[in-house]
């Protein structure tokens, strides 16, 4: 992590988590409490009740910066939890596929074409609709979208790995299955799907605002970033803040993992060693 | 004394097509056998078949190996894990990609002694230094953390040594050891051979290189498109060739000693072992062939005491051949 790109995206990326964390405790407003008289109001207005609204409210009066700093828990922690428990399911079943091939293979590797072979948006929409609104479901959705990119990547370094020589030379000298993947094969498969994991931050909290967007999302008392955006897409000709600012913050934090997985790449020693050879 | 290692007539094939076919061969404790042939001529492979670490798509299709009277074929993978490292062990011909990457050497050699003596992880450490001492790595006690890239050929090649013989086993099976080794690096590196062999360690040499094989291994076994074509002591096969091929082979190889000797090469190329040529698969490049070469394929007969060739004509080849002299091989 050398360049100033990556340090300035972990810099934001930290800002986010902290402000993810800590800020709905020091908010000066509830996220949800609404003000029928205070709807629509641009950013930097002063409410009837006498406060100010730093990035103006919404078209029921709750003010917009404290649901972006709400919502910023929802989405950070939809994109994290399915990128890690996505990205689990495929590293096991990409390692089992690309070690031992064969049935298992064929198995894992045509449910996943069948799965990739359909928008997985559509199918997401399918499986928040079928197990209702809540944020678990979501969670759940998206990982069961998310895990045949995973898997496809892991099986690939898998099956390149599976035949180098050090591979037979650890089971000459007596190793056996479990350690092999675990000890032999696992770390090739690091680099690439920590790259794929990156992608897959951006791509799930966008999936995320899409369901939430549609109402199949996290229940309307939890805001998400996508709800938001979905609120205020009725008010974009007339109240555009409402939409825009979850929509820049959404933007910034899918560019800064970005950045952050290019330079996770460049940075590995792995691909050094592989120039060298 | 009886054999440590008995391999009878081995056939490994992928599916129908035999890539060893019919290989004899048997070694005792402390001895040293060396495997030659071409690359494709199966020797990697007869090695491998021992292990039970045939590619996926190989198989064992006939014929025995036996270790220590006990049949391979037959264990089960879990006796077989059980064998290796500790009773057997293998080198590899490039040491950078035989070892892993991702870990440090200390840590690969250090884990033979955690898994395999259930070591704490400071002691597998202090013996993996001892072990990298051993093998004549300069420094070790630093270089034990180090990763294979770090290394150059000769020193990775002994910290794979280091790792084969960690366990103290009976046999080593050693593929091209130097193959990918520059020649002082790789006389380095036979001396260490040399001085566990003296220590009573068996091997098995697959080399190309007739002089690796000379300056290692007692006996030898010439492979030609996956069969045996001659064998004997390395001394008697190197002055005495019995098989045109073996014959072709010293003509082939540079000679230190006798420089004024003319380098003929064998002519031709080694066959395609999905179409081989009817009756000895040697034949279309051998200058003794006759009609009879194309239609009866020899059999490995012993012509003398300790010395087999499967050359019909083999009398006549060793009278030509001790004519003139092969031993600065």
């Amino acid at each position: 992590m050398k360049s100033k790109a990556a340090k300035a995206a972990t810099g934001v990326l930290a800002l986010f988590v902290l402000v993810a964390v800590f800020g709905p405790m020091l908010a000066p407003y509830d996220s949800v409490a609404t003000g029928v008289s205070d709807r629509l109001l641009p950013p930097g207005s002063t409410l009837s009740d006498g406060s100010f609204a730093l990035l103006g409210t919404d078209q029921l009066g709750r003010d917009v910066f404290a649901q972006v700093i709400a919502g910023s828990r929802i989405s950070l922690l939809v994109a994290v939890t399915v990128v890690v428990v996505g990205g689990l399911i495929g590293l096991v079943l990409g390692l089992l596929a690309g070690y031992y091939g064969g049935w298992l293979d064929t198995v894992i590797s045509r449910v996943g074409d069948m799965q990739l072979a359909f928008p997985s948006i559509l199918l997401a929409i399918l499986l928040a609709g079928a197990l209702g609104p809540s944020l678990t479901n979501v969670i759940i959705a998206l990982a069961v979208t998310r895990w045949v990119i995973f898997a496809r990547v892991v099986r690939g370094s898998a099956l390149s790995t599976r035949n180098r020589e050090f591979v037979d030379s650890a089971r000459v000298m007596g190793a056996g299955s479990v350690r092999i993947m675990a000890r032999y094969i696992y770390p090739s498969c690091v680099q690439p799907l920590l790259v794929a994991a990156t992608v897959q931050v951006g791509l799930t909290m966008v999936a995320e605002a899409a369901l939430s967007f549609l109402g199949l999302g996290v229940p309307i008392d939890q805001a998400s970033w996508g709800s938001t955006i979905a609120a205020g897409r009725d008010y974009l000709a007339s109240a555009w803040w409402i939409a825009a600012v979850p929509g820049i913050a959404l933007t910034l934090v899918v560019i800064c993992v970005g950045v952050l997985g290019d330079s996770a790449r460049d940075g590995s020693d792995n691909t050094k060693v592989a120039v060298v050879r | 004394m009886s054999a440590l290692l008995e391999v009878t007539d081995l056939v490994v094939a992928f599916g129908d097509v035999r890539a060893v076919r019919g290989v004899s061969f048997s070694l005792s404790e402390g001895e040293t056998l060396a495997i030659v042939g071409e690359s494709g001529s199966g020797k990697s492979l007869s090695s491998l078949a021992v292990l039970g670490l045939l590619p996926a798509q190989a198989r064992v299709e006939s014929g025995e190996i036996r270790w220590a009277g006990e049949d391979v074929s037959a264990m089960s993978e879990r006796e077989l894990r059980a064998l290796r490292g500790e009773q057997l062990s293998m080198i590899f011909q490039d040491p950078l990609s035989a070892l892993n990457p991702s870990l440090t050497v200390g840590y690969q050699i250090a884990e033979m002694f955690r898994r395999r003596r259930g070591l704490r992880r400071d002691e597998a450490r202090r013996r993996a230094v001892e072990a990298m001492t051993e093998v004549g790595i300069p420094d070790a006690a630093r270089r034990v953390g180090a990763y294979p890239h770090e290394f150059s050929g000769g020193m990775r090649q002994r910290v794979m040594i280091a790792m084969a013989l960690a366990l103290e086993p009976r046999l080593l099976i050693a593929d091209e050891p130097t193959t990918a080794l520059d020649v002082t690096v790789q006389a380095q590196i036979l001396r260490l051979l040399r001085h566990r062999q003296r220590e009573g360690l068996a091997m098995v040499i697959i080399s190309h290189d007739l002089g690796v094989v000379a300056r290692t291994a007692r006996s030898v076994v010439v492979m030609y498109a996956g069969q045996a074509v001659e064998s004997g002591t390395v001394a008697d096969v190197y002055i005495a060739p019995a098989h045109p091929y073996t014959l072709g082979l010293l003509d082939a190889s540079p000679s230190a000693r006798d420089s004024n000797r003319e380098i003929r090469p064998i002519d031709g190329y080694p066959p395609d072992i999905t179409a081989l040529p009817t009756g000895c698969a040697f034949h279309p490049r051998c200058p003794f062939a006759r009609e009879r070469c194309r239609t009866e394929e020899p059999d490995l007969r012993e012509f003398a005491p300790g010395r087999s060739s499967a050359c019909h004509y083999a009398e006549e080849v060793l009278a030509r051949g001790a004519a003139v002299d092969h031993a600065g091989a």
